[in-house]
């Protein structure tokens, strides 16, 4: 009783927290909305790589499918901002999740590294795709239209739209672990085999995850994609090396398969980038690479789950499992 | 498109050099292939920072060059520096991530990967650099085909590197260590072979085949810091192809890939010719994976 | 859970902590204080050789521009500051970062960033705060044509760059007695803005001439290797090539047009400087066009550099390296700067902003006039021949120093 009032109270402040942002530090909303973009990447990562064990490289070609219907949209539709923005939003969140629909039979049949490699060709494919069509701008981009208001409107306007995609991708996501369908993820990602001998059908789950993944991210395209103003094939759109990389990272750090562990991760990575950024000139992606490096090798289960390997909490009533360790059984490999 | 199909019929000498391009490119795409294979074999590891070292090596013979040595003498060197290279990223950080799942390592050396591009950027700069090799072109065929010689040098090297690498795999006991290690690490080290230095070795080897395979593109193309990616990935898919363990699979699927390129590229234009290969890389991949479903397999 | 929600209120403290130190580097505008320009410039990625020379031309102007004593703006002077942050060459940084500039770091104007696609990106936010940018690499026609108000480009536009090759081959080809319809032209050219918009200037001035445009090849930004497009030029025989792919599109084609023994009587390309073509290739370099916004050669000159021969020398003895065309433009941009706020008499981004639209400015780079959309009208560019193995201004007739060499001549007959 006493733990639950504490909870509530807790993200009753994270809450008041999150709405006064803008107005507390109000030169920062773009940053804070940035953060939330990076929240729901993470999260959206997690879901199939972290829950599922499908580690993908290529979950960025949503985002950019998301981000193009929508300036197609808000282009060609001649409706004005607001409309034009909403049913851009709504084509893109479909655009993404019929990509994800079609694409999953074939692409998550594949397993291990090379569903990772895998999907970085399709991510690297669809930048290269989208940077020669004509329709869309081709290595020009595209401009979407500018916001109407104020500037300072502008940036809540769309940190408040970020921060709600992200609270309820982290809701549903959380909802989503609770019941059956969590389960049948973990089972995948701990041995699809016998999940699939029990009569699992593991590729509907497999896509079904996928699916929802892509629909968040590409929501979450057509909002970045106005916010930013110019959508650019390789930089952003389908910014592999970036976007793509960022997202498994933070999922990594914060710990991958956890609930909060993509979030916290989303808050330090983010935070720790934009410190490289402003006082390692020109030496932060090697700050980066350093980092990416030590995390991987030394916390590979993330903060969450070395916070936990380090004090396990008794009775251990959660559900959520650290992602497999280095076991090499030699007769897997042929 | 059509116009362009149109021109390859009606003249077919247009096949013969395309042909002959793809062939003499896709050796040196083999070579560094050959190398991803050969880490991924024995050390269960997918090395994405493999462009890189290839960069590394190109970097050195440019450097040497400046210096006076003889580009084909600057070769060796190459191979050397970056085999020290690779044994020293081994024994400081790959040693760490050998033995983990293979998606820690893909991390790793993708970190690992950005920190050179970025270090290769600060020290060196970001300037297009190129080795004149100063030897011209055979023209063949009354003049129909043009072979530029340094690219027939890059391929007979190629090909002489890949021998002198199945003869040091079969003859020496460093060469037998490495190939026991492959098919069976634990029972390798049951039997008193020291896998760890196993693996250092075999991460050197990589690196002496990389830095060489980068005088080899220094001297026919150029290095820059941010070109490491493309040869990660042509390996990469060289490898799926092949499979692991054949050099001539990966010589055939070198070849075959480098002559897919310049078709794309011919028929779609260059602007197309990364997405073909990328896409080229899924297929494959969902394919073959498909082919084996019918097995009840799947690609591992 | 509470664990895990005290772990996360952690990191929220952590993250206003680290926060807070960025926010407290933001300066005042106070009396005598330095005036802060704000730059997001390629440091690292596919811009950097291109983002370094220009931070070099901004830094020397800045320099310059200090040593003389600063700014003078009633009755007081102001020294000149940069914030420069690192975009790595992706456009999506770059509007992040400028905005950072602007409503974090507080800087009053703006310079440009390296390439088109970038001040693309750049200037619906410079437009959006009502902060003039002035920039020296966003060449692309397109970025004039939506009305922005706070943009200003010392450049000419990319669709000049070759514009003067096409008409040189033309007149050449009436010298020698034949019709410039006669004349067959290939273009490959990378695909990004910069280079689009340089071959649509050249294939309109082509068209002029009616020409026909025999090969319309695209290469990709992630360059690498060029010689399936060549096949395809070695078989339709343009006379006249076109390349264009910043740096690394020069590089590739001096080599491997000399290597497939390519026989165009012209090959025309853009930035050989910054790609150094001659220093890298030698013979294979020769007769090479190449387009240049500014030459030390030219007869500019103003007050804070003097000549242009006198900025490249500057140039030379502060980096080592000669001086760019590059970071001249980008010199220039600052000292537009300069001369407007000096005419606005205030730091009032409004007056300087229409002091910056009225400039009739002469510096080393050349005239400074810009026209409602604001791009600069005054200048013109200049297309270089590499002859024996030096750079020699071809065209305008006005600035020429050697006649330009056509045909020229096939690759058996060169030494």
């Amino acid at each position: 009783m006493k733990r639950r009032g504490r909870r509530a109270a807790l993200y009753t402040a994270l809450a008041a927290a999150a709405i006064v942002a803008p107005w507390l530090f109000p030169s920062y909303a773009t940053q804070f909305a940035f953060l939330c973009l990076m929240v729901v990447f993470a999260v959206t990562w997690d879901m199939v790589g972290g829950q599922m064990g499908y580690n993908s490289f290529g979950n960025i070609l949503f985002f950019g499918i998301g981000a193009y219907a929508c300036a197609v949209v808000q282009r060609d539709s001649g409706f004005g901002y607001a409309p034009g923005f909403a049913v851009g939003v709504a084509v893109g969140a479909c655009a993404g999740t019929l990509a994800a629909a079609v694409l999953g039979p074939g692409i998550l049949a594949l397993r291990g590294h090379y569903f990772a490699i895998g999907t970085l060709g399709l991510g690297v494919a669809a930048a290269d795709i989208a940077a020669g069509w004509h329709y869309i701008g081709a290595g020009s981009g595209m401009t979407t239209p500018l916001f109407p208001g104020a500037i300072q409107d502008r940036a809540k306007f769309f940190y408040f739209l970020l921060l709600a995609l992200a609270v309820v991708t982290f809701v549903t996501s959380r909802r989503l672990y609770q019941g059956r369908f969590g389960l049948v993820l973990n089972a995948i990602r701990d041995d699809e085999g016998k999940a699939e001998a029990m009569g699992l059908r593991t590729t509907g789950y497999k896509t079904m995850a996928w699916c929802v993944a892509a629909f968040f991210l590409s929501i979450s395209g057509a909002v970045a994609g106005n916010l930013v103003g110019y959508i650019d094939p390789r930089d952003f759109a389908f910014a592999g090396s970036t976007y793509g990389v960022w997202m498994i990272l933070m999922a990594i750090v914060g710990g991958r398969g956890t609930v909060w562990g993509p979030v916290i991760g989303a808050f330090v990575f983010h935070i720790t980038q934009e410190v490289f950024w402003t006082y390692l000139l020109g030496w932060q992606r090697v700050a980066m690479g350093l980092f990416i490096l030590v995390v991987v090798v030394y916390f590979p289960s993330g903060i969450v789950g070395s916070l936990r390997t380090r004090a396990p909490r008794p009775g251990g009533t959660e559900r959520e499992v650290l992602p497999e360790r280095a076991v090499v059984d030699p007769t897997r490999r042929q | 498109m059509m116009g362009n199909l149109m021109l390859l019929l009606d003249a077919p000498g247009l096949n013969l050099q395309l042909l002959v391009d793809g062939v003499l490119v896709g050796a040196i795409f083999a070579l560094v292939a050959y190398g991803m294979a050969l880490v991924w074999g024995v050390m269960n590891l997918i090395n994405v920072a493999q462009g890189e070292l290839v960069l590394l090596g190109g970097y050195v013979v440019f450097f040497g060059t400046k210096a006076g040595i003889a580009p084909l003498v600057a070769i060796p060197v190459a191979a050397a520096i970056v085999a020290t290279i690779g044994w020293a990223l081994y024994r400081v950080v790959i040693y760490r991530v050998v033995e983990r799942d293979p998606f820690s390592s893909i991390l790793a050396t993708f970190g690992l990967s950005i920190v050179i591009q970025q270090l290769a950027n600060q020290l060196f700069g970001a300037d297009v650099r190129t080795v004149e090799s100063g030897l011209g072109s055979l023209l063949v065929a009354h003049g129909m085909l043009t072979v530029a010689r340094v690219k027939l040098l890059a391929f007979v090297s190629a090909i002489l590197l890949g021998s002198l690498l199945v003869w040091f795999m079969r003859a020496t006991r460093l060469g037998q260590a490495i190939r026991a290690t492959a098919q069976n690490s634990r029972a390798a080290r049951t039997l008193g072979v020291n896998t760890d230095r196993v693996y250092a070795a075999t991460f050197a080897i990589n690196g002496a085949i990389c830095g060489a395979a980068g005088g080899l593109v220094a001297m026919t193309w150029m290095v820059h810091p941010y070109a490491g990616l493309g040869y990660t990935v042509r390996s990469f898919m060289i490898v799926v192809v092949a499979g692991l363990g054949s050099l001539g699979g990966v010589a055939l699927a070198g070849a075959g890939l480098g002559i897919a390129e310049n078709y794309a590229g011919f028929l779609f234009g260059a602007e197309y010719q990364t997405a073909f290969v990328f896409s080229l890389l899924v297929v494959i991949l969902v394919t073959r994976n498909l082919w084996l479903k019918r097995q009840r397999r799947y690609l591992r | 859970m509470a664990r895990r929600l005290r772990v996360a209120a952690a990191m929220l403290l952590g993250a206003a902590v680290v926060s807070i130190p960025v926010a407290a580097a933001a300066p005042g505008v106070t009396e005598g204080a330095p005036i802060v320009f704000g730059a997001a410039l390629s440091l690292t990625g596919k811009y950097s050789i291109d983002g370094k020379t220009t931070q070099q031309g901004y830094d020397l102007a800045v320099q310059r521009v200090n040593e003389m004593g600063g700014v003078k703006v009633g009755g007081q002077a102001h020294k000149l500051k940069i914030v420069y942050y690192d975009d790595e060459s992706t456009s999506s940084r770059g509007a992040q970062l400028v905005e950072r500039l602007i409503s974090q770091d507080g800087v009053q104007f703006v310079l440009g960033p390296y390439s088109s696609g970038l001040t693309k990106a750049i200037a619906p936010i410079t437009e959006k705060y009502k902060i003039p940018m002035i920039e020296a690499n966003g060449a692309d026609r397109a970025l004039f044509t939506n009305g922005y108000r706070y943009l200003f480009a010392v450049l000419n536009t990319s669709d000049n760059y070759l514009r003067p090759a096409v008409t040189l081959v033309a007149e050449a080809t009436q010298k020698a007695g034949h019709e410039p319809k006669a004349v067959r032209v290939g273009v490959v050219i990378e695909n990004d803005d910069f280079s689009q918009d340089v071959r649509d200037g050249a294939v309109e001035e082509a068209k002029k001439w009616g020409m026909q445009l025999v090969v319309d090849d695209k290469l990709p930004p992630e360059l690498n290797d060029m010689s399936s497009a060549l096949t395809k030029v070695r078989a339709l025989k343009p006379d006249l090539l076109i390349v264009s792919g910043h740096a690394k599109g020069a590089v590739l084609a001096i080599r491997q047009v000399s290597e497939q023994l390519v026989g165009v009587h012209a090959l025309a390309l853009t930035q050989c400087d910054s790609a150094q073509i001659i220093e890298k290739f030698g013979k294979a370099a020769e007769y090479a066009l190449c387009a240049a916004q500014w030459d030390r050669s030219l007869a500019y000159s103003d007050r804070w550099f003097g000549t242009a021969e006198n900025y490249a020398q500057r140039f030379e003895k502060e980096y080592k390296d000669p001086a760019t065309y590059e970071s001249a433009e980008s010199a220039a941009a600052v000292l537009t700067f300069v001369d407007a706020i000096e005419r606005a008499g205030s730091l009032d981004r409004e007056k300087v902003r229409d002091a910056i639209a009225g400039t009739d400015l002469m510096t080393f780079f050349g005239p400074i006039k810009f026209d409602p959309s604001g791009k600069n009208v005054a200048k013109s560019m200049v297309l270089y021949q590499v002859q024996n193995g030096r750079y020699a201004v071809v065209a305008p007739g006005k600035w020429a120093k050697a006649r330009p060499i056509y045909p020229a001549p096939a690759w058996d007959q060169r030494q």
